[in-house]
């Protein structure tokens, strides 16, 4: 029996009619880890003795009467950024190697409280800083469709492992694209939450205003399905909303007769390979059959998305990271002379280039005299896209657009190309600035320009469903009505 | 408080910034205890204080309270929209690199606080100035009454307090304390207005009164929830605009040295100004042995503390219908209460201000007075303002000093407000001696009891029977003709001895006015 690339629902069943048991099931996939994560690097921990416990623990709880929690038994994985009580979390940064946080993060908590099984932390841009997951402090992860291109990142990590059937679903954030991108390039299904959905308490910050955790998943349902567990209030997250947590599974409702999507048409960039516009066009068109209206609209504001994010989120960075200064936690240099070289070595030591950059440019825009000009002006223009996305759902339901113009590139690339990755988060950065809910799903393949790959297919291409603020439900739906009627989500990588 | 004549003397120019601890449950953004007389190191904390990665803030809501409750008692503005903002530097007692605090939206401001004062008032001869410029006080006719003087409240914002580091001597490293790291402070900024160390010292106490009246802090200026460091210059004689520098004063731990580490700035910036120089702007430390101060290391330039709006938490949000009912729940304040003591109870002011200064015995004051007021609608003829004033020497004197000994608050001593009464009843009615009362006191203090059975238990009662006393007297006559003798040639010291004898006829319980008018009569 095979349990890889099975659906939550599916595994719960087999769990709950005792087919197998959340132990055997943990060794499994612990199986598979050791013996396909050497090429792919999705994992900078695996927690095998705790795993064990935690599905020990499951089994205990599956055998006494009643119903059991959906995630009950069934093991995933956290991208580094969560922290994780007890176990080793870095951020994929020296800076952290030896880190061990003395708690949970929300997410974390409410997912043990389901008796779901953690088997390791997942590889990421360092501190979520790229899109590519190469600068990450140990060495990048690997797309399962083709080892010598990019899964995406920076939860590149998290995207490999379920890409490649070592866990059912991972934690994941995204920032600028973190969640969207990698899940576009690998063949998975990627939910970024409305920012507040889902608690940050506990999950490493990069762009406070921004990080929005969410998660890898095979398929719209499930995402749904753990959108139900993650999403709502925390108290020790005040930026959470008080929103209630409808049942998002449980209303998952394929018939989007009459739902408005609108198609947005600075998203459909020059320069997009046409592989890949031609399988988003595709997809579209599956949508409009099922009876989705299609509106041609357009965004102007979309331009200055990146330009807003460069400012804001290297400023928030630069914040951020002030706390890493080898005092109380992670690496501290033991070249110091005095008080001001601990914090300058054990900092210059420990970050690594990227994080060092966003730190440069983030004191540069908040310092005296600076502030007015950059950060107070990029969060009024930000307003103006906030307003511009909240006029434009008055008249569709969701937007649906590219989530890359081209496919997965090979590794090494990003470092070459400046651009790469403002190129590639554009068509996430607006609707990350503005707080709103998207979902990320594979819809065909294409190949690749740049040259070869194992598949006579080519490589995974994704679209992207984008809803208004708290509008889960019907990115939802869009996923699943598509998913109902496709099976690009079925399709899996083989590795063995 | 001096009235100058800006255009002949120097005139100092005082502002402060003070720092109180706010007396929260837990810390200002997370739920670790806030507790100031935890002595055990890095015990207070918890994840969010020691700025762990991925820790968030939470405002807490009584220190929002208190700091609203705190700006409306000083008239301050309340904005409906305020918020907190991140303000960067490094230091290893600041746990995230940045301090949680206000920049440019604080929760109130443009406030005041109005301050009474003695003032000394110059007659109208010019000839008393001398040539430099000074009052020459012997030439003066001086005049002395109480005087309001209005001090700006520029702001009054939260923030989060920093942890403390500790240098170990001779040693090689720093140890730093996280107990008082996230604890909840307001930090008062006041206008230049104060002119004086004495003005200063009676703002400070004012400000301390009405902080503790709301039962935001206990302002302990020792404790260090109370801290204070105040910014002196001088104006040269003809400067209408501020001076252009200012003098930042540190370690500062009581009022009282508050006021003479002023006094000591204020002369040395005059006589640097007489020499034509200009003082550094710099800051000073109060050292305490020599009673001086002295120039602390300067920091480097003014730090850029890079502030901007703090996204981890939202902007707050004062309603009228939120400060409405804060404005509805405001205690009875300082100033109030010192008017309604001065007009209810006729007592000399510094009688009223000490009270005024201890909330806890003044409200105790009160209690044993309204006892004593039902009292007296039943016994007519005694006087009010002579037994309020009795009332008043014993909170003031016997009472403070046994709890101050031991720290003590009024309402945690064994003295119920209404043994209290019971004991100035006694005395009043002359039941007992005044020393047998301080001895009532002393058992009441330490063991409790109602006075009457202390009385019985300890025969104290006073004789005040004029038949028993005369017999008592006569008997003395009697037994002592020389004294007699002596006493009706003159000799007043025989009297004396006289009223002892019979004081110790009647076993030392004698009613010593009664004693004195018998024999007198007596011996006439």
């Amino acid at each position: 029996m095979r349990y890889e690339f099975l659906e939550l629902t599916e595994l719960r069943k087999l769990l709950d009619e005792k087919k197998v048991s959340s132990v055997e099931l943990t060794k499994y996939f612990l199986a598979r880890i050791k013996a396909l994560d050497k090429n792919l690097n999705s994992f900078l921990t695996v927690t095998q003795e705790e795993a064990f416990k935690q599905a020990a623990a499951a089994d205990d709880f599956i055998a006494s009467p009643g119903e059991n929690p959906l995630l009950c038994g069934i093991p995933y994985a956290a991208k580094d950024l969560f922290c994780s009580k007890g176990v080793r979390t870095t951020a994929a940064s020296k800076i952290l190697d030896n880190y061990i946080p003395p708690y949970d993060s929300t997410v974390i908590a409410k997912l043990k409280e389901q008796k779901a099984v953690l088997v390791g932390k997942t590889n990421m841009d360092q501190f979520a800083h790229g899109s590519s997951g190469e600068t990450s402090g140990y060495g990048p992860s690997c797309n399962p469709w083709d080892t010598t291109r990019m899964p995406g990142g920076s939860s590149s990590g998290s995207t490999s492992a379920v890409a490649a059937g070592l866990v059912s679903f991972a934690l994941a954030t995204e920032t600028g694209g973190s969640i969207r991108f990698p899940a576009s390039v690998s063949g998975i299904t990627g939910w970024k939450p409305t920012y507040g959905r889902v608690s940050r308490y506990g999950v490493i910050a990069m762009g406070s205003s921004l990080d929005s955790p969410g998660v890898m998943a095979l398929s719209a349902k499930d995402a749904a399905h753990l959108a139900g567990v993650m999403a709502g209030r925390d108290e020790k997250d005040s930026t959470t909303g008080h929103h209630p947590v409808p049942g998002y599974a449980g209303q998952l409702n394929p018939d989007i007769k009459g739902l408005k999507i609108g198609i947005p048409k600075e998203y459909f960039i020059d320069g997009m390979e046409e592989g890949v516009k031609q399988k988003v066009m595709e997809a579209i068109e599956v949508l409009k059959g099922l009876g989705a209206e299609l509106m041609d609209v357009s965004l102007p504001n979309t331009k200055y998305g990146s330009l807003v994010y460069a400012i804001i989120c290297p400023s928030e960075v630069s914040s951020n990271l002030a706390k890493f200064d080898g005092i109380r936690y992670g690496h501290v240099t033991s070249a110091a002379k005095d008080l001001l070289q601990v914090y300058t070595k054990s900092r210059a030591e420990g970050f690594g280039d990227e994080a060092k950059r966003r730190i440069l440019t983030g004191t540069y825009v908040l310092s005296a005299g600076y502030y007015d000009a950059y950060y107070k002006k990029a969060q009024k223009v930000r307003r103006l896209i906030i307003n511009e996305f909240e006029e434009i759902f008055k008249k569709v339901d969701v937007l649906m657009c590219p989530s890359n113009p081209g496919v997965a590139q090979k590794l090494g690339h990003a470092a070459d190309d400046p651009l790469f990755g403002y190129i590639v988060d554009q068509l996430h950065i607006p609707s990350s600035l503005a707080g709103l809910p998207a979902m990320a799903f594979p819809c065909g393949f294409s190949r690749p320009v740049d040259g070869d790959t194992p598949s006579m297919d080519g490589l995974p291409v994704g679209i992207q469903v984008i809803g208004p603020q708290f509008g889960e439900q019907k990115v939802f739906n869009v996923g699943y009505a598509y998913q109902q009627a496709t099976d690009w989500h079925k399709k899996h990588p083989s590795l063995e | 408080m001096k009235i100058f004549d800006s255009s002949k003397e120097y005139q100092p120019v005082i502002g402060f910034e003070i720092h109180v601890q706010l007396a929260t449950k837990s810390k200002m953004f997370s739920p670790a205890p806030n507790n100031p007389d935890e002595v055990r190191p890095n015990t207070n904390i918890d994840e969010i204080v020691t700025g762990q990665p991925g820790t968030l803030p939470v405002a807490n809501r009584e220190a929002i309270r208190l700091a609203a409750m705190v700006g409306l008692a000083l008239n301050c503005q309340i904005d409906e929209w305020s918020k907190f903002d991140r303000k960067h530097y490094f230091y290893p007692d600041l746990p995230k690199g940045y301090q949680i605090s206000q920049y440019d939206q604080p929760i109130s401001k443009n406030g005041h606080l109005d301050i009474a004062l003695s003032v000394i008032a110059r007659s109208a001869s010019d000839e008393a100035i001398s040539s430099k410029g000074e009052i020459a006080s012997a030439a003066l006719a001086m005049t002395s009454k109480t005087k309001i003087k209005r001090i700006g409240i520029t702001r009054a914002h939260l923030e989060e307090d920093a942890g403390k580091n500790i240098h170990p001597e001779g040693l090689s490293y720093s140890l730093v304390d996280y107990n008082r790291a996230g604890c909840p402070l307001l930090e008062i900024v006041t206008e230049p207005d104060l002119e004086s160390g004495e003005e200063c010292r009676v703002f400070l106490q004012e400000l301390r009164n009405i902080i503790r009246y709301l039962g935001a802090s206990d302002c302990d200026m020792e404790k260090g929830t109370m801290r204070c460091e105040p910014n002196i210059s001088v104006r040269k004689p003809g400067e209408t605009s501020l001076p252009k520098y200012k003098v930042e004063v540190k370690n500062i731990n009581s009022f009282k040295f508050a006021e003479a580490a002023i006094n000591y700035e204020i002369a040395r910036q005059t006589e640097m100004l007489k020499e034509g120089k200009t003082p550094k702007q710099v800051t000073m430390g109060w050292d305490e042995k020599s009673s001086q101060t002295v120039e602390q290391r300067s920091k480097e330039e003014a730090n850029d503390y890079r502030y901007f709006p703090e996204p981890d938490l939202p902007v707050l949000q004062f309603t009228k219908e939120y400060l409405d009912k804060l404005r509805a729940e405001m205690p009875e304040l300082p100033a109030q209460k010192r008017a309604r003591f001065l007009e209810e109870f006729n007592l000399p002011a510094a009688d009223v201000e000490n009270l005024i200064n201890w909330k806890e015995l003044a409200n105790y004051f009160e209690q044993v007075v309204s006892e004593i007021d039902e009292w007296l609608e039943q016994e007519k003829g005694l006087d009010r303002n002579q037994l309020i004033k009795l009332v008043a020497n014993w909170c003031l004197q016997d009472f403070s000093a046994a709890l101050n000994k031991e720290f003590k608050n009024p309402l945690d001593s064994q003295v119920t407000a209404e043994n209290f009464a019971e004991l100035i009843k006694l005395i009043a009615q002359a039941k007992i001696s005044g020393s047998a009362a301080k001895t009532v006191f002393k058992v009441m203090y330490e063991k409790g009891g109602e006075p009457l059975s202390i009385v019985d238990d300890l025969g104290l009662h006073q004789v005040s029977d004029e038949l028993a006393i005369e017999e008592a007297i006569d008997k003395v006559i009697d037994q002592n003709q020389k004294a007699v003798t002596d006493f009706k040639a003159g000799e007043q010291k025989s009297f004396g001895f006289l009223v002892g004898q019979t004081m110790k006829e009647l076993k030392g319980k004698g009613n010593p006015q009664i004693i004195n008018e018998i024999l007198k009569r007596k011996l006439s």
